[in-house]
């Protein structure tokens, strides 16, 4: 007689508190409570509180990466609808150079420079590309990625707003606190923001226009106009990115409209998981650390970058976000298999 | 005449710039953004087979197209076929193998007055009274030759109707026995290779640098965007605008003026007429 | 009923390069109209509907709805104004849960206007609108992505849509091909109900028997260009229609007259 092997096998099971949709979970007890709250809650308290026990270096780390993150959520919301943007420099690039300018020229409190450039940028970027929205495809990718490039040649060739010396001298938060702050907690109410935005109808009616615009024309609903509505909501969140960051280092310079701003949200975007601001905002607080590590690369930074996003969009086509999230909404048991 | 003759040229090189670029577009639908990437690789490489293998430029130049042509090729079959169809896949990936190369070759150092290719004919002649370079001659014919190349090849050759198939209606083609991945990556080779061709002819013009790959890059997308996607036509059309304009700009108002040239065409086209000037208005025309 | 003219279509063509897909086509519809439109294959029956709706630049001719002109409009102004369409290929949108297709619409400019202002059930409109189509709502099949739903769920989903917008003219293109016959047998009085509580329909159809219990008039293309049009009685004794649409010497199915 063959002495008898013994066989297990894996068992896969959705946790039972997850019901039908992916919003309604049954919540029975409080270890459910906890369950549901952990994911949402921890990272945001990490984040909040990490600044108070790192300093220095590692805080511009943070602040870098909340940048980033905010070009990333921007990105999502465009790619939500349908639009991808090879261009965040653009947004970022636009927002800076307004607080840049109102400072150095206007001289006008920060108080004033960030909420205009904000608000400001995401109009005349939402100007400046309503006509491509009528296009479908390639086109905005192909106008966002010229953009900022065109305008970082004109700034140089024309000498203004500081030409290629750029903005300097400007006005710096009154306090490092102030600073900080600022970013993370934008960062996680756009998050946040952005989350909320999308479940709702209103996000509902943009997720359709990415899934077939002629079904939404027919059921009335002017899609250049709520295409332009993103594009203002997203370029007001990446304005805001650059104005702060004009302030933070108190200097805007062509450097806001290069390739990095470009490439390293699209890169988070990428490696968190294309589909959900979760990711987008995951992919950057894993990817600015990694980036800061790679400085000393010089200017190899960017060829490395650009290999990620291609390995990412390759091997990782559903994001380390949606792995990490089935993940812990199912639960494995090793059986015996007679 | 000097504007004439001037404009002429400068309007071939952006023709050179985004036929490629065009022709990949138009018989795939894949938005090759690493096409800039392969212009600079083309220089690159004919650089390092006149000064390193010490060839002569009669055997450099094919050897140089062919070696694009092939990165092209394994461009589609390493990295695209996997994100065939998926447009954001697509277009990251070439876009980030673009800048991948570009930063690479920056990085080793690509720049500067060493890497300068000999023009290919010294003397230069005087056409009503205006005096033009053997480059810019050679430039002049290779633009008019590969447009009628083209031509011929797209109209009379079994891989060019194949092309047109493809580009007009990919289901169709399949099921006639035309295979999309051979003929998709052939557009991409070809695309790669005629990148290559403008390159070998444009590059001794000037300085030789990673970062002219993005300046290719964005003319060949202005002149695409302001032509129209998929319209050979168009293309030629709006190279002769963007090309005349710019010539003109440069000479009569001033050269920093060159730079709003590409950025005014572009907006005004997408404002007046946004399908480009002789693109079809695919998004109305399709079928529901 | 009112004798009210709610669309006049006058002189209408569409050429596709050589291709006339519609030619000079005239009709009106008064309000409760019931109009079936048949003709074989490439007729033009997509077509004409593309051109009422906005998908489609009409070459020449005017088409005029509730005494506006909207010849040229883009079709959301033209679904805020009431007129709604299915699509032969149903156009839905399928990684949604099915119920969530139906609050596009209803975020329409015309149904906000229409509900006055009620917000917050939107979700719950659509289900019971999704439930009169046989969705019921106590399974799990509103629930489901509409990507994983049979094809006949499809096509009653897209007319829940058009119906979700609250049309004053519901145009359906070739709604019940790919449907058995117990989902016609489902849908049909559905519409006919619709019908006669004063909704305008225009109904593209092959499978002529359905059409002819419901319709009141029928209108023929062939060739982009209309040969007859009058009751189905009328319309299927022309010898001109059984040339063109069914050959000659064919068995006509008949239903009851409407
Ligand atoms: N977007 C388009 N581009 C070019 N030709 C088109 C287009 N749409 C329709 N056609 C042509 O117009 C003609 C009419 O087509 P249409 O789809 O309106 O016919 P149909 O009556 O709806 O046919 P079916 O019964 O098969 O649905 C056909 O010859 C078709 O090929
Ligand atoms: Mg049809």
């Amino acid at each position: 007689m063959q002495e008898a092997e013994v066989k297990v096998r894996k068992r896969r099971l959705e946790r039972a508190i997850k019901a039908r949709t992916d919003t309604v979970f049954v919540i029975a007890s409080p270890g459910d409570i906890l369950y549901v709250l952990a994911p949402r809650v921890v990272p945001m308290a990490i984040l909040l509180l990490l600044p108070l026990f790192v300093g220095g270096y590692h805080s511009k780390v943070i602040v870098h990466a909340c940048v980033v993150g905010l070009l990333a959520l921007s990105w999502e919301l465009l790619a939500s609808c349908g639009l991808f943007s090879l261009g965040q420099s653009l947004f970022f690039g636009v927002g800076a150079y307004m607080a840049g300018a109102m400072d150095k020229y206007l001289h006008l409190p920060i108080w004033v420079t960030i909420p205009v450039a904000t608000l400001g940028g995401g109009a005349l970027c939402a100007l400046l590309l309503a006509p491509v929205v009528r296009l479908r495809g390639v086109y905005f990718a192909m106008v966002t990625l010229m953009l900022p490039i065109l305008f970082k040649q004109i700034i140089e060739a024309w000498g203004i707003l500081g030409g290629t010396h750029g903005l300097s001298g400007l006005t710096a938060f009154p306090n490092e606190w102030l600073d900080k702050y600022l970013i993370i907690v934008a960062f996680i109410t756009v998050l946040f923001g952005l989350r909320s935005l999308i479940t709702s109808d209103y996000g509902l009616v943009l997720k359709a226009i990415a899934d077939d615009d002629r079904a939404v024309m027919s059921a009335g609903i002017n899609i250049y106009s709520r295409k332009v509505q993103a594009l203002f909501i997203a370029a007001s969140v990446a304005s805001f990115a650059g104005a702060f960051i004009t302030h933070h280092y108190q200097f805007a310079g062509f450097s806001v409209f290069a390739l990095d701003w470009a490439i390293l949200p699209l890169a988070a975007a990428a490696v968190g998981g294309t589909g959900s601001f979760a990711g987008a905002a995951l992919g950057s607080m894993i990817l600015v650390p990694l980036s800061e590590a790679l400085r000393a690369m010089g200017g190899l930074r960017m060829a490395i970058y650009c290999a990620i996003l291609v390995f990412a969009v390759l091997a990782l086509p559903e994001g380390i976000f949606r792995f990490l999230e089935r993940k812990y909404q199912e639960f494995e048991t090793v059986i015996e298999v007679k | 005449m000097w504007l004439i003759v001037y404009g002429i040229i400068s309007s071939v090189i952006l023709a050179l710039y985004a036929v490629g670029f065009s022709l990949t577009y138009g018989v795939s639908g894949l938005p090759n953004f690493a096409h800039g990437a392969l212009y600079i690789l083309g220089g690159y490489a004919i650089w390092n087979l006149m000064n390193v293998a010490g060839l002569s430029i009669i055997a450099a130049a094919p050897l140089t197209v062919i070696t694009c042509g092939l990165l092209g090729f394994g461009l589609y079959w390493g990295l695209l076929l996997r994100v065939r169809g998926i447009p954001l896949s697509e277009l990251v990936v070439t876009f980030a193998a673009g800048v991948a190369i570009l930063e690479l070759l920056t990085w080793s150092g690509f720049y500067g007055i060493r890497y300068s290719l000999p023009v290919f004919w010294e003397e230069s002649i005087e056409i009503f009274s205006v005096v033009i370079d053997g480059q810019r001659i050679l430039v002049l014919a290779t633009g008019v030759a590969l447009v009628i190349l083209l031509h011929l090849f797209v109209r009379h050759t079994r891989t060019g109707l194949a092309f047109r198939g493809l580009a007009q209606n990919e289901r169709t083609a399949l099921s006639v026995g035309i295979e999309a991945d051979w003929i998709g990556s052939l557009s991409v080779a070809m695309g790669s290779g005629l990148a290559a061709v403008a390159a070998v002819v444009v590059l001794p013009l000037g300085m030789m640098e990673a970062t002219i790959g993005y300046e290719v890059l964005i003319y060949a997308l202005a002149v695409a965007i302001v032509g129209g996607l998929e319209s050979t036509t168009g293309m030629v059309l709006a190279s002769f605008i963007i090309g005349f304009a710019q010539t003109a700009a440069a000479r009569y108002i001033g050269p920093k003026w060159m730079i709003i040239v590409p950025l005014a065409a572009i907006v005004l086209v997408l404002v007046v007429r946004p399908s480009g000037l002789l693109g079809k208005f695919k998004e109305l025309e399709e079928r529901v | 009923m009112s004798a009210e003219t709610l669309l006049k279509v006058e002189g209408l063509g569409k050429s596709f390069g050589g291709v006339m897909a519609v030619s000079n086509v005239d009709f009106e519809l008064k309000r409760g109209d019931f109009l079936g439109v048949i003709g074989p294959n490439g007729a033009g029956k997509t077509t004409l509907v593309n051109l009422i709706t906005g998908f489609v630049k009409p070459s020449r001719g005017k088409v005029i709805f509730n005494g506006k002109d909207i010849t040229g409009r883009k079709p959301y102004d033209i679904a805020n104004m009431g007129v709604a369409r299915t699509f032969q290929m149903v156009r839905l949108f399928h990684n949604m849960p099915a119920y969530k297709n139906l609050i596009i619409p209803l975020c329409s400019q015309r149904v906000r206007k229409l509900r006055g202002g009620k917000y917050g059930e939107r979700d719950d409109v659509a289900i019971d609108l999704l439930d009169d189509m046989g969705f019921e709502r106590t399974s799990n099949v509103p629930y489901k992505t509409a990507g994983s739903l049979p094809h006949g769920y499809l096509k009653r989903l897209d007319l829940a849509r058009a119906l979700a917008l609250r049309p004053d003219l519901l145009i359906l293109d070739e709604l019940f091909s790919g449907m058995s016959m117990a989902e016609v047998a489902g849908v049909l009085p559905i519409i006919e109900k619709l019908n006669t509580q004063g909704l305008t329909t225009i109904m593209i159809e092959h499978r002529l028997r359905e059409l002819f219990r419901v319709v009141d008039r029928v209108m023929v293309l062939n060739f982009g260009v209309k040969i007859a049009e009058g009751s189905p009685d009328q319309v299927m004794d022309s010898d001109e229609v059984k040339k063109a649409y069914l050959g000659v010497d064919v068995e006509i199915p008949r239903g009851k007259p409407a």
